[in-house]
């Protein structure tokens, strides 16, 4: 499933490119509203990981089901979410996807197969391995991913769960995505959460799970990977795990992200980035590597149908309704538990 | 006519679930615990192989299993076995299940049950006698089931398995598996959630129970008719949805309130029901509303000391006499 189908006819090898930088294009906006004073809480943000949610969700059918995370952004708009109705939840607005009850952390999107989104580390594998077993006995052949980040396996959700997800063989392909966040001291190393085992893959293969670690800035080698696991899970082969690693951006503030640098520019696929975001840049940015070796011209035509595309969505975001105050003591589908 | 019993409501229940539907699948089989009652849900288990799946002992990878194939579709029971398990699985069932269907506004509702025995079963100790009850009260987004007879724990589960579109904390009670009735046959329409139940008429005094609670509050009002005091009881069957207006005709009747529950005495299910009627019917009051509850300390092993702390039929009487004065 993409939102780029029926975009501007493109070169199928300009698709993930597109999807990446409307990743990037919604989050630029997002810290614009925020810096704005727009936005109430906090959010995560996703920049430097974009390929990933890419990769794993290009090759899925609309039968599949996603499970994300607090960090969500990304994988809704890969899935193919309305970014119009996500920056209305993260707004609070009524026509936000959970009718401003969730907020950025809690998206669901049931009509692209997103049924709810856990804002606690750990919350949503359970429920990842759940939604498997239904889908092998509803619709044999589906599959379930599941996104969480390193730090899950801090948690102890992902032990049971990956033990019931191993003895059941469950369709699901878990993507861990290793963002070096709360790394302290070493940059670019893996793994950066607080778990005493040295690869992270070591847990789930301990489990008998198939895993394997990837790098999370390429998308065109993740894409090849992850097509390749997605044919294995539907094809009855049971679960897989991926830790795609990628490094973390400099303007990553766990809950205050900044926007260092500025917005995203094409000449930075020429090396001409401001210096704060220069060598990760270079070296680290999903949309720099997947625009690389593409015509420059086309990716000019993409970005300008992107930022519109987002920037509108924004703006009606910020101009949507209020959801009525009333609505708040309202239950949509059982008055006898919300009175 | 046939005599039933409560272990065999809850297990045809599930049967009948199955039968009629295939999004019905249950995970962890030891409905009966400890008890001979087992026996029952061995038989399903064997006849129902693909559909009783028993999961690892993970309470919160369980109840997580059981939410997430309900978000997709299936219609799942969770066994829990002992009440006092459900806080491993409480990340689940209070931060997740009963949370997905507001905080989503509706987009996917969650229609799991989970199946816990409450309460004091004989020997639990602190660890396996919990009423877990009240804490999931204070959870909105849950629908809670406290059968006390065979009927209602067969109708109750099976509105929580086939109709209901919200998770369901369901209650079996281990002491009251022996509980048995007669019946024509098992009735589903005739034992839905909803409405209490007032289970004994009588003018001079309302007690409220549920659960194990019930059969206490019956035997405290043959006690005291013994001694010209008239009990009604009215079982409340289910704590959401709550019937209040059950409890105000019968205390238009008799003017004075007792509450039997099972749960610890603060901010327990008692306190609740006290509070509610307080705030709605202090005129119909003709003295204080009072409350047997097992006292706010964890439940000790050994038989006497387990049998002090266990609300009896006995604390229902002496408790009702200085009610009525």
């Amino acid at each position: 499933m993409s939102a780029a189908e029926g975009g501007a006819g493109l070169a199928p090898n300009a698709e993930p490119f597109r999807e990446i930088l409307r990743i990037r294009r919604f989050e630029e906006c997002l810290l614009v509203l925020d810096q704005e004073d727009h936005v109430t809480g906090h959010f995560h943000i996703y920049i430097g990981q974009e390929a990933t949610a890419v990769a794993s969700l290009l090759p899925t059918d609309a039968g599949d089901v996603v499970y994300t995370t607090h960090r969500n952004h990304g994988h809704l708009l890969a899935r193919g979410a309305d970014p119009y109705r996500m920056f209305a939840e993260i707004l609070g607005r009524r026509d936000g996807y959970c009718g401003g009850r969730g907020g950025s952390i809690h998206i669901a999107a049931a009509e692209v197969g997103v049924p709810h989104t856990s804002g606690s580390v750990g919350g949503n594998i359970p429920q990842a391995a759940g939604a498997a077993f239904a889908l092998s006995r509803l619709r044999p052949g589906a599959l379930v991913v599941c996104f969480f980040g390193d730090g899950t396996f801090e948690e102890g959700a992902i032990f049971e769960a990956i033990n019931t997800i191993a003895k059941w063989q469950l369709p699901i392909l878990l993507v861990c995505e290793n963002n070096g966040l709360d790394a302290p001291a070493a940059p670019g190393s893996f793994p950066t959460s607080a778990t005493a085992a040295e690869r992270l893959t070591d847990i789930p293969a301990a489990f008998t799970i198939p895993s394997i670690s990837i790098d999370g800035i390429d998308v065109a080698s993740q894409l090849e990977t992850l097509e390749h696991l997605i044919g294995e899970i539907r094809a009855g082969g049971g679960p897989r795990f991926v830790e795609a690693t990628t490094v973390r951006w400099p303007g990553s503030r766990p809950l205050w992200p900044e926007l260092i640098g500025g917005p995203f520019q094409l000449g930075w696929l020429e090396g001409d980035a401001p210096d704060e975001v220069a060598e990760w840049t270079r070296d680290c940015d999903p949309l720099v590597r997947a625009g690389a070796d593409l015509d420059r011209a086309m990716l000019a035509l993409i970005d300008a149908e992107v930022t519109t595309e987002m920037a509108e969505a924004a703006t009606r975001a910020l101009a949507a309704p209020w959801p009525d105050p009333a609505s708040a003591l309202v239950s949509t589908t059982d008055p006898a538990v919300v009175p | 006519m046939a005599t039933v019993t409560y272990a065999e409501g809850v297990a045809q229940a599930l049967r009948d679930a199955l039968d009629s539907d295939p999004r019905v699948v249950v995970f962890g089989n030891f409905f009966g615990g400890i008890t001979e009652h087992q026996r029952h849900f061995n038989e399903l288990g064997k006849q129902y192989s693909e559909r009783v799946l028993v999961p690892p002992w993970s309470e919160m990878g369980n109840t997580g299993l059981g939410t997430g194939a309900a978000s997709v579709g299936m219609r799942p029971i969770v066994d829990l076995v002992t009440g006092s398990f459900v806080f491993q699985g409480f990340p689940q069932v209070v931060n997740e299940a009963a949370n997905i269907e507001y905080m989503g506004g509706g987009q996917t509702t969650v229609p799991v049950v989970f199946h816990m025995l409450t309460g004091i079963r004989e020997a639990g100790a602190a660890q396996h006698s919990h009423t877990p009850q009240a804490m999931l009260w204070n959870t909105p987004g849950l629908r809670i089931s406290l059968p006390a007879s065979p009927t209602d724990a067969y109708g109750l589960l099976m509105h929580a398995l086939l109709e209901s579109e919200q998770p369901t904390a369901y209650f079996s009670h281990p002491v009251l598996f022996d509980e048995a009735e007669e019946i024509k046959e098992w009735d589903a329409a005739a034992n839905r959630p909803g409405e209490a139940r007032v289970v004994r008429e009588g003018a001079d005094l309302t007690i409220v129970a549920s659960s194990i609670m019930v059969r206490r509050a019956r035997e405290a009002a043959a006690q005291l008719a013994e001694r010209s005091v008239d009990c009604e009881i009215v079982d409340l069957r289910t704590l959401v949805p709550f019937d209040l207006e059950t409890i105000e005709t019968s205390l238009s009747k008799t003017g004075r309130l007792l509450v039997a529950d099972e749960c610890h005495r603060s901010a327990g299910v008692a306190g609740e029901v006290i509070a509610r009627v307080v705030e709605s019917s202090y005129d119909k009051l003709r003295a204080a509303p009072r409350r047997v509850t097992t006292p706010d300390v964890p439940v000790p092993f050994s038989p006497p000391l387990e049998r002090a702390v266990i609300p009896s039929a006995e604390q229902i009487t002496e408790t009702a006499l200085e009610v009525v004065g």
